[in-house]
């Protein structure tokens, strides 16, 4: 495998859960807190796959997936949202923003990894 | 699954320190927020925090929390979106709320009542300010009414059903990092899955738009899974794509139907033309798929779809009536070897009879002499073919060693395994498995590191084993990889030069280093184990591979894995040959290890004074006189051959008098009294009668190299 990737949430705890899920899983993790810190950091490492939640300060989930699908690099790269069943509208928000798909809070490890086997193979 | 519980109790600790920190954030927040009803700012502020408190407690079983602050974040919702207006009211109540939440984190015990009294305030609260909440409800409804539609949807048994799909993905498809093929392969973990792409929409190169997607696909699955199952393969994409799921076979359809689909049939149920279109086209005698796409009604990709189709429709009854009637019968092996053996003759003679018709010149006898040697080599290898099983037997049976081992060992290990329906002949599989128990516990006691210390290498914490098997050419590859230690080249080399092997002098290779695990009474392992480390593991894996004329190829990187190579012949019986001649002797260069052949002169000869090395395209390449070896001693033609080949790796040549060909090569085992000869493997016989030894060009290399002549310079 070896491949990295990038999670972004403001939540420690969540981070913490998904980071230990990927790594668990063979992945290299990148951890960033909110939407500015994650586009600082997608310029300096090379990241297949950004999950992202949707709810951030500074800049959120949404800014960040149109902010990185506005870059060459990454117009291709999956990146899969954290999303609430309350968030209907925020879900389609983030599609047209270019989200590649979505994980519903709360979830469980292997439906985490089984989204990102479905995105990133 | 304990690794995930270790994950789990460390996030609920993470979560319990981080909501403390978002409740006091909460608390100036809001008390900011009543001086200044209106900054955005803030109500952002609070709203994520009342949604990371919720989000996160559902995850790490918080659920209380998760429920009760639910509420209150529905509340900020609506005042994030104007719906509502920050009273007094509503901060009284979401501080109470606050508090709440803290006694719920801290365990101490609740009073459900207030919690209640709370939740029913806010409610009242939202029911008065928003107008558009019925919107809500209605939402939820339908929703409902899908849940249970699906239900009953499901109820299917485990019957399996063909699916038509057809995926016609919109432009955009690509600009949500989407991959189509990965869907694909989702499909095709679900069953037996033909993807057939329609091209025709592809403009022309100066126009295309490389970043849109111009291709759509049909799909046609035989799978247990229900359609849900499939529309959850493509549930990202469902806004970007037209996605038509459609039944088109079904067990129960078996019955009623003993017939396959006519290819208008199936074009006319999925309406891509309409009855009278296709009664019209019907009246000439011309396939009706040529037919269709000359008259513009199809495009080709569609009829081709179709034809695709059918083809698989077809199979799966084929298939399924197989597995009704009986599926195999029980040969004794010596019947089968008997069989082997005759065909093996009837090569011989065949080869007769085409080398004859030759020499006659007759056009009939060689039309006869040609059918003879199609129908030959067909049932040549159909027969090979019977004496072909599954390495899959074996690897399976591998998985409980590698269990049992890793529990012996205290390691976590999990196999994994890669072409496991690679057939080889019989005898190959049975000979094989001695090397490769070997060679896996190798990985396992001395590859694959403890778990603690993988976890300090920064590896997973389960080290991996995997077993692939392949083709490649006339042979069979099986590779076992692990992700452990890999070779210690310096402990290897020590131990080496302790047990004699080597010189402290020797200057090895890596690649020399690594093979040195393959000597004779060699073992690196610390301490001896009941797995291995008697050193009399590798040595003897070696020794039956090439028993078999197969090779050991040996990767190792220090912290990152070792992969072991065995390529072995398919079958023992025949194999392609070169056929070659020196004076009036033939010889038979196996086809697998040949590279090419060039010319030798005698100018080359004497440019390279003395040395047996010529030069191929820049490349120096040692060579070996056969005529020399074989000790032939008549006059030496002006021009000779190099019949290059590839020896462990390394390019050597052989140097013969005439290059005939290919020939299909019987391999007939020397008697008693020429087991011992180095450099030949066996003989066979030629159309004529005559015997043609076998090379055996690794033996003979080594042969040549202990006998000090060098090759190599």
């Amino acid at each position: 495998m070896g491949k990295t990737i990038m999670t972004v949430d403001d939540s420690a705890s969540i981070r913490q859960m998904v980071s230990f899920t990927l790594k668990g899983a063979g992945y290299t993790v990148v951890e960033a807190v909110d939407g500015k810190d994650a586009l600082a950091k997608l310029d300096k490492t090379q990241v297949h796959m950004v999950i992202t939640d949707l709810n951030m300060p500074n800049l959120d989930g949404i800014g960040l997936i149109r902010a990185v699908r506005a870059k060459p690099a990454f117009k291709f790269i999956p990146i899969v949202m954290l999303t609430t069943e309350s968030q209907d509208t925020r879900k389609q928000e983030g599609k047209s923003a270019g989200a590649t798909g979505w994980i519903v809070k709360p979830f469980k490890p292997e439906q985490l990894l089984a989204v990102i086997k479905k995105v990133l193979g | 699954m304990s690794s995930g519980n270790e994950g789990f109790d460390k996030g609920r600790e993470i979560f319990t320190e981080e909501a403390n920190e978002l409740l006091a954030e909460l608390e100036t927040s809001l008390l900011e927020l009543e001086e200044t009803p209106t900054d955005t700012e803030l109500i952002g502020r609070v709203f994520r925090a009342m949604h990371t408190i919720k989000g996160s407690g559902a995850m790490f079983g918080f659920d209380d929390i998760a429920h009760f602050t639910h509420e209150v974040e529905t509340a900020f919702d609506m005042v994030r979106t104007g719906k509502m207006l920050v009273t007094k009211e509503l901060m009284d109540l979401t501080l109470r709320a606050r508090d709440q939440i803290r006694a719920m984190l801290d365990g101490t015990s609740v009073d459900e009542a207030i919690s209640n009294e709370i939740i029913t305030a806010l409610r009242a609260l939202m029911v008065i300010n928003v107008l558009s909440d019925e919107q809500e409800g209605q939402q939820e409804q339908p929703g409902g009414q899908e849940a249970v539609a699906r239900v009953e949807h499901t109820a299917t048994d485990n019957e399996s059903v063909t699916y038509r799909i057809r995926f016609r993905p919109h432009k955009e498809l690509f600009l949500t990092g989407s991959n189509p093929l990965l869907m694909f392969a989702e499909l095709r973990e679900l069953g037996n899955c033909v993807v057939i792409a329609q091209t025709d929409a592809i403009p022309p190169l100066s126009e295309l738009d490389p970043e849109s997607c111009h291709t759509s696909w049909d799909v046609v699955l035989t799978t247990t899974a229900d359609q849900n199952t499939i529309k959850d393969v493509f549930i990202f994409v469902q806004d970007i794509c037209d996605l038509t799921i459609e039944v088109i076979e079904a067990d129960s359809d078996m019955l009623e139907q003993e017939r396959h689909l006519k290819l208008g049939e199936i074009l006319l149920s999925r309406g891509d033309v309409s009855l009278s279109e296709l009664q019209q086209v019907l009246g000439t005698q011309r396939r009706v798929g040529e037919i269709l796409v000359d008259s513009g009604i199809v495009g080709e990709d569609q009829v081709q779809s179709a034809l695709v189709e059918q083809q698989h429709i077809k199979e799966v009854r084929q298939q399924r009536a197989k597995q009704e009637s009986m599926a195999s019968i029980r040969v004794p092996s010596d019947k089968l070897d008997g069989l082997v053996d005759l065909v093996g003759e009837l090569v011989t003679v065949q080869a007769r009879l085409t080398q004859t018709s030759a020499t006659f010149g007759d056009a009939v006898l060689s039309i006869i002499a040609e059918e003879v040697e199609r129908i030959t080599w067909e049932l040549r290898d159909r027969t090979m073919g019977i004496r072909m099983m599954p390495i899959g037997g074996t690897f399976s049976k591998f998985k409980r060693l590698v269990r049992d081992l890793s529990a012996e060992l205290g390691k976590d290990i999990v196999m994994t395994t890669d072409g496991a329906e690679t057939e080889l002949d019989k005898t190959v599989i049975e000979k094989l498995n001695d090397p490769l128990v070997h060679v896996i516990r190798n990985s396992i006691d001395h590859g694959i590191e403890s778990p603690e210390a993988r976890l300090k290498a920064g590896k997973p914490k389960h080290g991996t084993v995997h077993l692939t098997a392949g083709h490649s050419g006339a042979n069979v590859v099986i590779q076992i990889k692990d992700d452990g230690a890999g070779l210690d080249t310096e402990a290897i080399l020590n131990k080496a030069i302790k047990s004699g092997i080597i010189t402290p002098e020797t200057e090895l290779s890596e690649k020399d280093i690594f093979s040195l695990i393959f000597e004779p009474g060699f073992s690196t392992a610390k301490n001896i184990t009941s797995v291995s480390g008697r050193g009399v593991g590798m040595d003897v894996v070696k020794k039956n591979i090439i028993a078999l004329r197969g090779t050991v190829d040996i990767k190792s990187k220090k912290g990152v894995g070792t992969t072991i190579s065995l390529k072995l012949p398919l079958t023992l019986a025949i194999i392609d040959g070169l056929l070659v001649k020196i004076s009036d002797d033939f010889y038979v260069i196996p086809l697998s290890v040949v590279h090419e052949c060039v010319e030798l002169t005698r100018n080359d000869v004497e440019n390279s004074h003395g040395r047996h090395i010529s030069y191929v395209r820049g490349a120096i390449v040692p060579y070996i006189r056969l005529r020399e070896y074989f000790a032939i001693n008549t006059p030496v033609p002006e021009v000779e051959q190099i019949v290059i080949t590839e020896v462990e790796e390394q390019r050597v040549g052989f140097v013969v008098d005439y290059v005939i060909g290919e020939h299909q090569t019987v391999i007939k085992t020397l008697g008693r009294l020429y087991k011992t000869i180095e450099g030949v493997s066996g003989a066979t016989i030629l159309g004529d009668g005559t015997v043609a030894l076998i090379v055996d060009a690794p033996k003979l290399v080594s042969a040549v190299r202990l006998e000090g002549i060098e090759a190599v310079s």
